[in-house]
């Protein structure tokens, strides 16, 4: 065994050595999870609605989209998420409506409910229906990654910019927080 | 009546939930599924079996067809289907991060990624480079016409993977970014869909490439350094040739990378006096350079910083305090809407930019050690009789084989 043999061996072994150090130290202090996949979802109750969403989605269009709570809402005629604030009369003209690429529909039901849909290829995700919906209403419209648009990049690029931090990598089992309460769950305390 | 129900902010019931006469029944929201946990496995099994092919096509079948095909097959599978994300050359930062930050718990199919590379370069070189990448894969299969690049310059640009994997280890660690994906020009392509300047750079790279054969992996990749350090102590790695060199040469041709080392007899002899002085004065001055590295790095830590957003909105804050009335200032306007105390958040970036002084010490020494062992590693004679690949800079791709001559 000559001089430079005996160095590639030993240095081999030490980086090794490294490489083990570094997944033991990782593996011991439980960092790792080990079924564990993590997906990107925003947490309505923390959105400010500030707009990002829209635009710094690595997607052409954003994978971030509206998503209406059914349950939670009243559905009424005067929907903040829906008209403008002073418009001048509650009909479905453009001009009265608040999402810019018309993606929120409404399909009258009852008296005096209505049944709104998302039509996903034309949400943007901007946010403007949540933010009117927060502001007045029940708070049903909000804003949700949807996971088959997602490239669940490694860092998401929306994340990095939200100004609320209220992206964050959650468990793949609970991918959605849908909103189905009326209380944000982080605001009641557990019992005793 | 109807603002009965109002309760504070948080809680927006504001109207009751609807009673319906007729018989509608309410919708509930879709949830698509997110790809399975199990694909995750798939992938981790396919990155092992495409390495261990490389490895046996580059040490043992000597084919260049088989890592042709291999290539091929990585730039389909890792990246058009799989999209890229998350790849060896980010996880990086993911193992940073998870070493760095207490709260930070990295995916084992992340780890994966991050260790099976490194420990295949120690056991047959750059295999991952060489098919398994999906960025190296699409930059290698459209090489065309690729030029001779100066060895001064080259070497000179190969420093830049070190600035690249400690700036992206600092920003890692100190829960700035993740700047080699941010950064990353190959992954709009593979999505065929991005921002444009991602594209754009993607588009760019790749016409460079077509003379500049594999510009984002030698000039460019942090992973590729790493891998650059780990390769040269590998066990086994490709040889150009199967028994005996002729010295034809045939070999340096047809290495794109400009990988294959010459042998000595071409190359003059230093004289032994002057090279063991020299040789010491490099020793000396390598700790020289760690120092003025760290120094420098320590007076850039304060600009550094400001990529980060606590620190960021902290400054805006307190040198434009006329912003808090800007009501188009996003930033500026959550954290007021926070209610979070300006303390607070001063407190938060100020700690954030004592991570950035010590992380931008030792990345000036780091590169101060790097830049040092370069110009050391310029001065080693080492003996050699034929041409043979570059154990740190060789992709193992396989093309030399095609053209060695010797049977």
């Amino acid at each position: 065994m000559n001089r430079k043999i005996f160095l590639t061996q030993s240095g081999r072994w030490v980086l090794l050595g490294g490489l083990a150090y570094l997944t033991g130290h990782i593996f011991f202090k439980r960092k790792v999870s080990a079924s564990g996949k993590y997906v990107w979802q925003i947490d309505p109750f923390k959105c400010s609605q500030c707009g990002r969403c829209a635009t710094q989605c690595v997607r052409d269009l954003s994978a971030v989209k509206c998503v209406h709570a059914y349950s939670l809402c009243g559905y009424c005629d005067l929907c903040g998420g829906y008209f403008k604030p002073n418009t001048l009369s509650l009909n479905t003209g453009a001009e009265n409506q608040l999402c810019p690429t018309g993606a929120l529909t409404r399909k009258f039901v009852e008296e005096p409910f209505f049944e709104y849909t998302i039509d996903e290829e034309l949400c943007n995700g901007c946010g403007k229906c949540v933010k009117g919906c927060t502001s007045f209403g029940n708070g049903s419209l909000h804003l949700q990654i949807r996971h088959d648009l997602c490239q669940n990049c490694n860092e998401c690029s929306i994340a990095r910019l939200c100004p609320s931090d209220a992206i964050t990598r959650v468990p793949i089992e609970t991918a959605y927080q849908i909103k189905g309460d009326f209380i944000n769950p982080a605001l009641i305390k557990p019992k005793g | 009546m109807l603002f009965a129900a109002f309760n504070s902010l948080q809680a927006q019931q504001r109207f009751p939930k609807p009673e319906f006469k007729t018989e509608y029944t309410q919708p509930s929201p879709t949830t698509p599924e997110p790809r399975g946990v199990g694909m995750e496995f798939v992938d981790v099994a396919l990155l092992i079996l495409v390495m261990s092919l490389t490895a046996w096509f580059a040490i043992k079948k000597r084919s260049r067809k088989g890592i042709l095909w291999l290539t091929v097959f990585s730039a389909v599978y890792f990246g058009f289907y799989r999209n890229g994300c998350i790849c060896s050359v980010g996880s990086i930062q993911n193992v940073a991060l998870a070493l760095a930050d207490p709260k930070y718990v990295i995916s084992l199919y992340a780890l994966l990624f991050f260790l099976l590379p490194l420990v295949f370069s120690l056991f047959f070189g750059r295999v991952f480079c060489g098919a398994a990448c999906p960025l190296g894969a699409l930059q290698d299969l459209l090489i065309f016409k690729p030029i001779t690049i100066a060895p001064w310059l080259r070497k000179t640009l190969g420093v830049l993977p070190y600035v690249y994997l400690g700036l992206s280890v600092l920003f890692a660690v100190t829960g700035t970014e993740f700047i080699i994906c941010r950064y990353d020009p190959f992954i709009g392509i593979y999505r065929m869909n991005g921002p444009y300047l991602m594209i754009l750079l993607g588009i760019a790279f790749l016409l460079m490439g077509l003379f500049i054969a594999r510009p984002y992996c030698r000039f460019l990749c942090p992973y590729g350094a790493l891998l650059n350090i780990t390769s040269r102590f590998s066990r086994r790695h490709l040889s150009v040739y199967p028994t005996k060199c002729i010295e034809c040469k045939l070999c340096t041709t047809a290495c794109p990378f400009e990988a294959i080392d010459f042998p000595d007899s071409e190359k003059e002899r230093p004289d032994p006096k002057k090279s063991t002085r020299r040789f010491l004065l490099f020793l000396i001055l390598i700790p020289v350079l760690m120092a003025a590295g760290g120094w420098i790095g320590s007076k850039s830590h304060v600009f550094l910083s400001k990529a980060n957003q606590t620190v960021y909105t902290a400054e805006l804050l307190i040198s434009h305090p006329e912003l808090r009335k800007d009501p188009l200032n996003l930033d500026i306007q959550t954290f007021l809407a926070s209610g979070k105390s300006l303390e607070t958040l001063t407190e938060e970036a100020s700690a954030i930019r004592d991570k950035f002084y010590v992380g931008s010490w030792i990345l000036g020494a780091f590169l101060g050690l790097v830049i040092g062992f370069m110009a050391f590693n310029q001065l080693i004679f080492r003996r050699k009789n034929e041409y043979q690949a570059n154990r740190g800079t060789c992709y193992s791709c396989a093309r030399c084989l095609d053209y060695c001559p010797v049977e």
